[in-house]
């Protein structure tokens, strides 16, 4: 089952011709991924590894129907791009661009609800349904196919995270990045919910950081609607006050989002939260 | 980035909002200028990026020329709330019946800009009670309407001309906040004076992902020396308190990284965030900025995905030949290309880890010898 994403959805790679672009579209087919076309304006026609590459992504829409849409593009014109593939009906797009400007995050998260779309990011890893498909930049080996479904805020983190559980021999159905800009589209609530209802989930680890307030509405969900295990690391707890750590959304800002009030409001909610990263497989173990 | 207040003013008066008449100025001398041409009793405003500035002794109400004089020579070049201050706004003082607050921001959850408005303003918001306090979200693909402006006011409980002050401003602030990438603007106080609103502070923070788009705006400086060239080589740098220089590739892993040390009762000097495309030259940087933080020891927690092990071994090794490391350096080097990598690093006499708890633990340990 996996949830999002599985072996057959389709695919299509806008920004397909620039160097991130095409390296990473090139590694999501080799894992796997069904992808139908990139998308490049005045590159329309060519064909990259059998792949076709069209000039809008209207253009690709008349040769195949698109589930997914992935971005590549560099911040200035994203917001473009994404309202492009909007537009144009597709209900799922990751965005893996940073640096995107707060108004154009905004802009794009509101059209999205508004045309009932799903939006992974600004600033996401993407997303992997283990040995189904890839859309996103995590490495290809990384995965194995289990029970563990991952949500996270942070991509190397999370590569971490999932590399201890793959050393201890637990697989993952999917793995989310919900990315790491202070207004993404979807939230821990959106992603908990569709575990809670996948049957090849069995457990989560919820990967979390300083700043906003998704991990306390999380702890919340999971208090009243979740029947399977959780299990969450929260990264930030030394981060000082007022700093932003990285990510545009990692700030402890007037004395909110800190990580003793995650902590508690997870703990609270009957989530049982790691220390260290390393400390998430014995966890899970624990409570699979 | 954060504008000082007289920028603020300046893009608040552009867009027509009514701000007290004034001027900047660096000596004792301009801000007499500045008071004898305003003909009116002044106010003297340090002007540093922090609040609380009246508690922190950077504000005056001088009487008189000679005070003016006096007052001006004692704040510029006095410390205010941790920054020393170079400029002073001198403006006329105006006539205060109602002091309100006004703010516009993002508000994170959900995804929209948020208008904060109370009849309670002139303090910190923070000490505003929940209960005087407006709160009104703005769907960003219709912006604020007159319709949007009405309501606020109603629920403020603004009256006749105030009320049509009110509803005009909301709509010009909005416009400045969208039109200029604002993440942040706040006046407080919003000030009643006799039948107008005039903005008698402005607070404006721009969004630093869009000042590309905004050639025409001031630029200020706000990072350390130390920042600013991470920045420039597109790292993210936080300085810390403590003896444990850190590097590591992703703003999450990084965070993990220091609070492992903390788990394991050590101090990190800083966050670093080489991730990414970072690349050889970046990771360079990177390691020379850890350098000059004169810590006991580096601590470098790689797990390669987009960044390639060799690249950083390689960076570590170009930074030991041409500058020299004097202090021990701990390392964790997984992922792409981690065989080259580890190769390197032997062949030049570093050693390296396998986990980041061992390799934290192994700083630690150095740190606290």
């Amino acid at each position: 089952m996996a949830i999002l994403i599985n072996e057959e959805t389709r695919v299509i790679v806008q920004g397909a011709t620039g160097n991130q672009g095409k390296f990473h579209m090139l590694q999501m087919l080799a894992y796997g991924t069904q992808i139908v076309g990139g998308i490049s304006p005045g590159k329309g026609g060519m064909k990259i590894e059998n792949i076709p590459i069209y000039d809008t992504v209207l253009a690709a829409k008349e040769e195949s129907e698109i589930d997914a849409a992935c971005l590549f593009i560099p911040a200035p014109f994203a917001k473009d791009a994404a309202f492009e593939a909007i537009d144009a009906g597709i209900k799922l797009i990751i965005i893996i661009t940073e640096h995107i400007p707060l108004n154009d995050g905004i802009d794009i998260i509101a059209f999205a609800r508004q045309k009932g779309a799903k939006v992974l990011g600004p600033n996401t890893f993407g997303i992997v349904s283990s040995g189904k498909s890839k859309i996103g930049i995590p490495p290809n080996n990384f995965f194995i196919p289990g029970p563990i479904g991952v949500v996270a805020r942070s991509g190397t983190l999370t590569y971490e995270i999932v590399g201890n559980l793959t050393d201890n021999k637990l697989g993952q159905s999917t793995v989310v990045g919900l990315g790491g800009d202070r207004v993404v589209g979807l939230s821990f609530v959106d992603v908990l919910e569709k575990f809670e209802a996948d049957e090849d989930t069995e457990a989560i680890v919820l990967v979390g950081e300083i700043g906003g307030d998704q991990e306390e509405s999380a702890a919340n969900y999971i208090k009243n609607h979740m029947t399977k295990p959780v299990v969450a690391y929260i990264a930030g707890k030394s981060a000082p006050p007022g700093k932003r750590m990285g990510h545009a959304g990692a700030i402890i800002e007037r004395g909110k989002g800190t990580y003793e009030g995650k902590v508690k409001a997870l703990q609270m909610a009957g989530v049982s939260v790691a220390n260290l990263p390393f400390e998430v497989p014995g966890l899970i173990r624990k409570v699979l | 980035m954060k504008l000082f207040e007289y920028m603020g003013k300046e893009i608040l008066s552009d867009y027509g909002v009514r701000v007290p008449r004034g001027k900047v100025a660096s000596s004792p001398g301009e801000a007499v200028k500045i008071a004898s041409y305003l003909d009116s009793p002044v106010v003297i405003k340090s002007q540093i990026l922090s609040g609380k500035r009246g508690k922190g002794g950077g504000i005056a109400f001088p009487s008189s020329i000679v005070e003016t004089e006096n007052e001006s020579a004692r704040i510029l070049g006095s410390i205010v709330q941790g920054f020393i201050v170079d400029k002073l706004l001198v403006e006329e003082k105006i006539q205060i019946d109602r002091e309100l607050y006004l703010a516009i921001t993002v508000d994170s959850t959900s995804g929209k800009p948020l208008i904060l408005a109370s009849l309670h303003g002139g303090v910190d918001i923070e000490e505003v009670p929940d209960d005087y306090l407006v709160r009104y979200y703005i769907d960003p693909l219709i912006g604020l309407k007159s319709y949007d402006a009405r309501e606020i006011a109603r629920k403020l409980g603004l009256k006749d001309n105030i009320a049509k002050e009110m509803i005009s401003l909301l709509q010009v602030l909005y416009k400045i906040f969208r039109e200029k990438d604002a993440e942040l603007l706040e006046i407080n106080p919003l000030v009643v004076s006799g039948d107008s609103l005039v903005a008698a502070d402005a607070k404006i923070t721009i969004d630093d992902e869009a000042l590309f788009r905004h050639p025409e705006l001031p630029y200020v400086e706000e990072k350390t020396n130390a920042e600013k060239r991470a920045h420039d080589a597109g790292l993210s740098y936080v300085r810390l308190e403590g003896d444990i220089a850190v590097m590591a590739n992703g703003a999450g892993i990084t965070m993990g990284t220091l609070d492992t040390l903390e788990y394991f009762n050590g101090r990190p000097a800083n966050f670093m965030d080489a991730g990414g495309g970072t690349g050889m030259a970046g990771t360079v940087e990177a390691i020379k900025i850890l350098l000059d933080s004169d810590s006991k020891v580096i601590l470098i927690n790689i797990f390669g995905g987009i960044t390639r092990c060799d690249d950083v071994a390689n960076a570590l090794v170009k930074v030991k030949n041409e500058i020299g490391i004097p202090v021990p350096v701990v390392i964790r080097l997984v992922g792409t290309n981690e065989e080259i990598g580890l190769k390197i690093l032997e062949d030049n006499g570093f050693t390296a880890y396998k986990t980041m708890h061992e390799a934290a633990a192994q700083a630690v340990a150095i740190a606290n010898r």
